[in-house]
């Protein structure tokens, strides 16, 4: 210590150490406050949130057997409309699935049954392979060529060879683990699917 | 803090082997716990610490509006707005960078008017003066580009006026202006070249010289209200015996000071943002207009001493000079003050006039700048540009002839 | 005391002024004077909810056909101005409009440009970049004026193009005139002589009395206002807990430096 200095016997070290806490602990909480507006504003902004609002869909003029694939919050939706066919065939081959029942995997509660949708006849899906996020191709068609004979109809990724059936779910054998997810949606009509609001009656449900 | 000798085991085993690697220790103890500053300081004393503060407050604010901010002729306003409103918390990042600009130049202004009165640009601190001009001027490079990117119509007719300024330089200049601007008006092409100066190259150029001016600093030691070299009077120790380590005592000294400072600096920031037009100009809320100049243009408030000179002078290319002169001066300060002693306490009655005339002529010119250049405001704006160069260019005269008093071996401190 | 001598005489000034500013008015009765619209303040409460619910509702009512507020959205200004959604929809929202939208007029810069001559501006900044007090002015001092296109001009904007929307509700308000007897000072000002409009008389009163007219005039410009600067509503109330939250900060950490200066001689 320099001369200007004087090391009295009657610091108050405990004093200190409460000064010196207190300070302390009221700037780290200060700056713990002044992160948040900093952190907050990497949250989509309201732009983003308007962009990312509900979006309506005509299905009149879906046909059986096709999909549309239009985009809510910047992701693909699969919208298809399936045959009789196609959903009679659903209940064949739990057995070659990861997760038939979509136990593990991400959808509302009510599209957790057997066909995983509101409506048997319409599947709604997140067009995103859960593997690595590639789009997985429509292959519809049973026995399909390059899926072999015994093919029930459904999705292949072509980025690495994942497969799901006519409901989304993954067959065994798939790098992807998970049944493709389905956002949250309703029926505000007959014919307008409404992607990303959950049915609030039972007639959004039925 | 010191390390307390209860940890030791643990951290004290990190801390060698750290130390072993980077000089963390050495540096706390040659830059803080061993660095003397005279005990002397005044409150003037504290805008050093709050001008790096406000550094600091302005790379972390700038670097946030970057990631939401568009540049371009065509959306730079509106990404403003969309800050100001639709990005969550952006109106807070916004004001605090509009804010943190003229508190910067607030704290700046006072921290060179404490070199002035005591003398700090005096040998054999010249270099640690000549850096730190220099740091004002890249300060208001940064902020006059800064000021050019809300792309509001206060920003494209300040840029039209000051990059016309460039113009007054003979035989170069028109050709010169055309290339600072890239395109034959204040244009898209400005506005980028802007941004990446006032985001990247400026910010980059004022850490370099503000650690310059530190190191600068650390050589020469601080001077004092007193003027008097500390090292001059070392006690048995080989310690100034006027001295005090930086850390702690200085460092919790600047706490106080930085809470002082971010309590008026919040309340602007909440309550008055826009400082009733000062901090940020009504007509910058009207999207640039090259059809339109605002009525009344004007610079922000940190400029308008030197704009007021510039429009006194009734010749367009003796303005700016005058201007650039008014500027340059202050480089010469060191060499144009020849008193026997450093701070005004001591000095006479003449530097004390002298140096009140610059500080109220430096606050009139900054007002004359704000006013329309008419009629009395010409007349007095010319009055005090005249006090104001005074200052500098008879101080060789004024402070040699003036009868100074006794200046005490040791610094004036009341415990 | 001596100090604060000073700040008592500036205190008596500010206390002092109005009346004497008030005495200058009554005193100036009798003769000729212009109708002083530039200092007319809004007098605007922008806490005040209730309104500047009214205000958008008159925004949208009257104004919105021709001006639009770009940066605002519907779901936004119902959310900020706590208007329930089914009320909003009902009431403020345009047919065709969703309520994520922004605040767009139907009315397009080529039909304002034919119509007016001069495409309405967008209104979303023109609080911040005009002033509450301006709008306030603009929109109270509209008068019969032949000889314009629209048959009105405006005290505060001469000239201007827009015509009074508003004339359902206020009348349309004749400007009466005298001739000054003196000149009125500053420059550029009236001079001797010169016709000035002394006041605006409304001869046949609109749907609303002139209190009425002058709070829908308030509300209208407070939402404006609003529009301007959305973080108004509550940057002062976040800044008064900053600032506490300062003062104890400042306040250890005084007491800190304090303890730490004892060992300073």
């Amino acid at each position: 210590m320099s001369d200007a200095v004087h090391d009295h016997e009657e610091v108050d070290v405990s004093r200190r150490k409460f000064l010196t806490a207190a300070t302390a602990a009221t700037g780290a909480i200060g700056a713990g406050f002044t992160l948040v507006p900093f952190l907050a504003s990497w949250k989509p902004s309201e732009r983003a949130r308007a962009m990312g609002a509900p979006v309506e869909i005509d299905l009149s003029k879906l046909e059986p057997g096709q999909m549309i694939t239009p985009s809510w919050r910047k992701q693909p939706i699969y919208v298809v409309r399936r045959t009789p066919e196609l959903l009679a065939k659903l209940a064949s081959h739990d057995a070659n699935l990861k997760d038939p029942q979509s136990a593990a995997s991400n959808q509302p509660e009510y599209t957790k049954n057997a066909q995983r949708s509101l409506r048997p006849e319409f599947l709604v899906l997140f067009g995103t392979c859960t593997h690595l996020g590639c789009l997985p191709k429509e292959h519809f068609k049973p026995a399909d060529a390059q899926l072999g004979a015994d093919w029930p109809g459904g999705f292949f990724c072509p980025c690495h060879g994942s497969r799901f059936d006519m409901a989304g779910r993954v067959f065994n054998g798939s790098p992807a683990s998970l049944n493709l997810a389905i956002p949250p949606h309703s029926f505000a009509s007959d014919t307008k699917l409404v992607i990303g609001v959950d049915p609030t009656s039972a007639k959004g449900a039925a | 803090m010191a390390a307390s000798s209860h940890d030791a085991a643990g951290k004290g085993g990190f801390r060698a082997w750290l130390n072993k690697r980077l000089p963390v220790d050495e540096f706390v103890q040659s830059q803080l716990t061993g660095y003397f500053a005279p005990k002397n300081f005044n409150v003037w004393y504290f805008f050093g610490a709050l001008s790096l503060l406000v550094f600091v407050i302005q790379i972390l604010s700038g670097i946030f509006l970057t990631m939401h901010y568009k540049v371009g002729e065509a959306t730079a306003f509106d990404s403003v707005e969309y800050i100001m409103r639709e990005v969550e918390w952006g109106w807070f990042i916004r004001y605090m960078h509009s804010t943190g600009a003229s508190f910067f130049f607030i704290v700046v202004y006072l921290h060179m008017l404490r070199a002035m009165l005591y003398g700090s640009y005096r040998a054999p601190r010249e270099l640690l003066w000549i850096f730190g001009m220099v740091v004002y001027l890249a300060l208001m490079a940064e902020a006059f580009m800064g000021y050019v990117l809300p792309w509001g119509n206060m920003s494209y007719w300040g840029a039209q006026v000051i990059v016309n300024l460039f113009g007054t330089i003979p035989v170069i200049g028109p050709g010169l202006v055309e290339w600072i601007r890239g395109d034959y008006g204040i244009a898209d092409s400005t506005l980028n070249r802007f941004f990446s100066l006032h985001v990247v190259a400026v910010p980059f150029a004022l850490a370099f010289l503000i650690l310059m001016h530190l190191v600068a600093l650390r050589q020469t030691g601080s001077n004092n209200p007193d003027g008097i070299e500390i090292k001059a009077n070392l006690g048995a120790n080989g310690k100034p015996v006027d001295g005090i380590p930086f850390h702690p005592y200085y460092t919790v000294k600047d706490l106080v000071g930085v809470g002082a400072f971010l309590i008026f600096f919040c309340i602007v920031l909440f309550f008055v943002p826009t400082f009733g037009g000062l901090f940020l100009e009504k007509p910058n809320f009207e999207p640039a207009n090259p059809l339109s100049t605002p009525t009344h243009i004007a610079p922000v408030w940190y400029f308008t001493p030197f704009y007021a000179m510039l429009r006194a002078v009734p010749d367009q290319q003796l303005g700016a000079l005058l201007m650039l002169l008014s500027i340059v001066v202050f480089f010469f300060l060191p060499w144009l003050d020849r008193s026997p002693v450093k701070s005004i306490r001591y000095k006479g009655i003449l530097s004390k006039i002298f140096l009140a005339g610059f500080v109220v002529s430096f606050v009139a010119l900054g007002y004359f700048g704000m006013m329309p250049a008419e009629g009395t405001y010409v007349i007095l704006a010319r009055i005090f540009t005249i006090i104001y160069f005074a200052f500098f260019l008879l101080m060789p005269w004024y402070t040699r002839v003036e009868k100074t008093s006794p200046v005490p071996q040791r610094v004036t401190f009341h415990a | 005391m001596r100090k604060s001598f000073p700040a008592l005489v500036i205190a008596a000034a500010f206390a002092v002024l109005p009346l004497a500013q008030a005495a200058e008015h009554e005193e100036a009765a009798g003769q000729c004077r212009a109708l002083d619209v530039a200092h007319w303040k809004a007098g605007t409460e922008i806490g005040n909810s209730a309104s500047l619910q009214r205000g958008a509702r008159n925004f949208m009512g009257y104004c919105a056909g021709c001006h639009s507020l770009k940066y605002a959205r519907y779901s936004r200004i119902a959310k900020d101005l706590g208007i329930p959604d089914e009320q909003f929809e009902k009431s403020l929202l345009p047919a065709g409009a969703s309520k994520n939208d922004y605040v767009i007029a139907p009315l397009d810069a080529i039909d304002g440009n034919a119509w007016f001559g001069k495409a309405p501006p967008d209104l979303s900044l023109i609080a911040r970049s005009r002033g509450t007090d301006y709008l306030y002015q603009f929109l109270k001092s509209f008068y019969a004026d032949p000889a314009t296109a629209s048959g009105v001009n405006n005290l505060s904007l001469p000239g201007t193009a827009m015509p009074h929307v508003l004339s359902a509700l206020q009348g349309v308000p004749e400007a009466v005139r005298c001739t000054l007897t003196e000149n009125a000072g500053g420059e550029g000002g009236a001079v001797k002589g010169d016709s000035v409009v002394q006041k605006l008389e409304v001869p046949v009163a609109g749907q609303l009395s002139a209190a009425e007219y002058d709070e829908f005039v308030r509300d209208t410009v407070n939402f404006l206002d609003y529009v301007g600067e959305p973080a108004k509503l509550h940057r002062t109330s976040i800044g008064i807990w900053v600032i506490l939250f300062l003062l104890v900060f400042t306040g250890f950490a005084y007491l800190l430096k304090q303890e730490y200066w004892k060992d300073v001689k």
